[in-house]
């Protein structure tokens, strides 16, 4: 078992593509084969991801040279607990989310143009995601950053309509500088250290004089900072997300941030072995939180709203790394897997809302309790789990940061703390108020929309020149197209099957976390020892030691 | 150890500042240029991490007589991507501009709306 095991870890990355090249071939001709390819492909990469988890958990991180290239010449994919971990759980999401689309575009009757190019899309954006958590050195993760940005800019102007070019572009340019900082700061450390690999780094990094460690170390966590959107970096975030479709938002705001956390977590941790940054880190993780649950209570829009938590949740994330100690980077890690599954989870039932109720402003929105009581309860579940309700995951992530925080014991790491118990509360807060707004209130409160109403994009051009003040309208603001190639959509009672099925299967994921929460805490903690100690991975890259 | 030509070190210094330059303007078009030349920027900063770069690479065969080749390689990649990237990027402006006849970058509108709220109405 053991000696065949290294042969998985290519596969995550060549699946999807493979499979995207595929369903290219196939064309449009044979949908349901196209559709079934997709789906295979993903499914095999879960079941895969699966089997490296339990693999590298007993016998050790695994690792391929492809091509047979030795360590520092050839291109390395490095599996350990940390990047199969992840594989593992933006799989999972993957499947379900790729499943809900191939329902909503069967629904919508989309099967033309705009959808040829999506699913194919959508698995080359699951490939560099891949790509990017199992690259053993910088510039293979680069480029599988590229990869993953590239096929996300796609997705994001799906259709083309006025309103996700104007927010896509905004979103293109900013990643776009990031990479560009990433980019330079590769190019910065091949001519320090000579080399790119992230286990020859480890060692070479620290032999560097230490001002410009720093410097290399704040490019590089500048970049990923974009990414993930850490405060003073995440201005983009919300704005782009929301007029996406569904499932497109979903795994936007799922995965494609926590890539960036991941990239994070390896820079403090594999390459730089210093703590210079980690007050700046904690600090940034303070101002993410608490600022971005501040625009979380001021929005009306459901989408917008979970946005701002998404930026605001990307704090506790940093607080861990930030910390750098045992506990802190495990409830990291723990937290990663569990705010995935959940911000997933809540941007597709938020896809179906806008379904049933033909919004996802608070104003329109109301007593949805009473009209859908299974949205009620596909809603509520994952909420609360984001609000970190005992004894759902989400609290025993939180406790599990804080209880690191305690154990630091400086005055910041108290603060920190503080601001975390507090952003918890505020996060209750907007979930609340969503709750009592869209599915407390009594149905003629808010504006409700008859069923069978066709829902069309309300974009009106005068809005979007920046020379008309007047044309911000008050209330509702504009509608953003819903389906996935930007088509009107008819707001229906009846949830198409497979959108059902994928929801409540991320549903239960969720709460499967908390059931097997001893476990996964256990594999988190395992996760963060290898991380701190540095040696299993260096010595997996380079059994005979490195030069 | 020898330096890289000062020169070099100087074309890539103004490069940088006037990519980020036409980055912060408002027409995204000038974004986009300012997008190519960062990309430029930073390919030649890539290739500034050789000392021999006056050099060709794998001809010659013995160090001291070659570049070194995975800076080029590198930096070859950096162009394939940024060359794909800007293509979609003047896609994307042709869009706006065919949406808007103008292709300025508008605010947040959301964020727009919001911010109304705070401010005393206009009676005007």
């Amino acid at each position: 078992m053991e000696a065949f095991l290294h042969y998985l870890v290519p596969l995550p990355v060549v699946l999807p593509l493979f499979a995207a090249g595929l369903k290219f071939a196939l064309g449009v001709r044979l949908q349901r084969l196209s559709q079934a390819v997709s789906v295979v492909a993903l499914a095999a990469v879960l079941v895969i991801g699966l089997v490296l988890l339990f693999g590298v958990d007993a016998y050790g991180p695994q690792v391929v040279q492809v091509g047979g290239w030795e360590a520092p010449i050839g291109i390395t994919l490095v599996a350990d607990r940390l990047s199969t971990l992840m594989v593992t759980v933006s799989s999972a999401i993957t499947l379900c989310v790729l499943v809900y689309s191939v329902g909503q575009g069967a629904a919508d009757q989309e099967e033309a143009t705009p959808l040829a190019i999506f699913y194919p899309t959508f698995l080359i954006l699951v490939a560099g995601v891949s790509n990017a958590f199992l690259a053993g050195d910088l510039f293979n993760m680069y480029v599988g950053f590229e990869i993953l940005l590239t096929s996300s800019y796609v997705l994001l102007t799906q259709g083309g309509t006025a309103a996700r070019i104007r927010t896509g572009s905004t979103y293109v340019v900013v990643s776009l500088v990031s990479s560009v900082i990433f980019l330079v700061a590769i190019g910065l450390i091949y001519g320090a250290t000579g080399t790119v690999n992230m286990a020859q780094l480890s060692v070479r990094l620290g032999e560097l004089p230490v001002q410009l460690q720093l410097v290399l170390q704040v490019m590089l966590l500048l970049a990923f900072a974009i990414k993930a959107a850490v405060f003073p970096l995440s201005a983009w975030l919300p704005d782009s997300y929301p007029t996406a479709p569904a499932p497109v938002t979903a795994v936007f705001a799922g995965l494609l941030t926590k890539v960036g956390v991941y990239a994070m977590i390896r820079t403090q941790t594999l390459l730089f072995d210093n703590d210079a940054l980690n007050g700046v880190l904690l600090w940034a993780a303070l101002a993410t939180m608490v600022i971005g649950i501040f625009g979380a209570m001021s929005q009306n829009d459901i989408k917008r709203l979970l946005s701002f938590t998404l930026v605001s949740h990307i704090g506790y994330m940093v607080f861990g790394i930030g910390l750098a100690s045992l506990h802190g980077l495990s409830g990291a890690v723990f937290y990663v897997a569990h705010h995935i599954t959940v911000q997933t989870t809540l941007f597709l039932v938020t896809g179906l809302i806008e379904r049933r109720g033909g919004s996802t402003s608070l104003n329109d929105l109301s007593g949805l309790a009473k009209l859908s009581p299974m949205l009620g309860v596909l809603f509520f579940l994952p909420a609360m789990n984001l609000a970190g309700i005992p004894p759902l995951s989400g609290f025993l992530g939180k406790l599990g940061l804080l209880q690191a925080g305690v154990r630091e014991g400086t005055p910041l790491a108290y603060l920190l703390v503080a601001g975390a118990v507090l952003t918890s509360l505020l996060t209750l807060f907007s979930i609340v108020r969503m709750w009592n707004y869209a599915f407390w209130r009594d149905p003629d409160d808010g504006r409700p929309v008859a069923l069978g109403t066709l829902l069309e994009s309300s974009e009106d051009d005068s809005v979007m020149g920046p020379s008309s003040p007047a044309g911000i309208s008050v209330v509702g603001g504009t509608r953003p197209p819903i389906g996935i190639g930007g088509k009107a959509v008819m707001t229906s009672d009846v949830f198409p099957p497979l959108m059902l099925a994928a929801t409540v299967a991320l549903v239960v994921l969720g709460v499967a976390y908390t059931v097997f929460a001893g476990p996964l805490i256990g594999y988190s903690e395992a996760t963060a020892a290898e991380l701190l100690a540095r040696t299993p991975y260096v010595e997996a890259v380079f059994p005979g030691g490195v030069r | 150890m020898s330096t890289p030509s000062f020169l070099l070190v100087v074309t890539v210094a103004v490069l940088y500042s006037s990519g980020f330059y036409l980055l912060l303007q408002r027409s995204l078009m000038r974004v986009v240029f300012g997008i190519l030349i960062l990309g430029h920027a930073a390919n030649l900063s890539l290739l500034l991490t050789d000392v021999a770069i006056t050099l060709p690479p794998l001809l010659g065969g013995r160090e001291g007589e070659m570049s070194d080749p995975l800076p080029h390689a590198m930096a070859l990649t950096a162009i394939v991507i940024t060359f794909g990237v800007t293509t979609f990027l003047l896609a994307l402006a042709y869009r706006v501009w065919l949406g808007d006849e103008n292709d300025e970058v508008p605010d947040d509108l959301e964020d727009r709306r919001i911010s109304s709220l705070t401010e005393p109405e206009d009676s005007s």
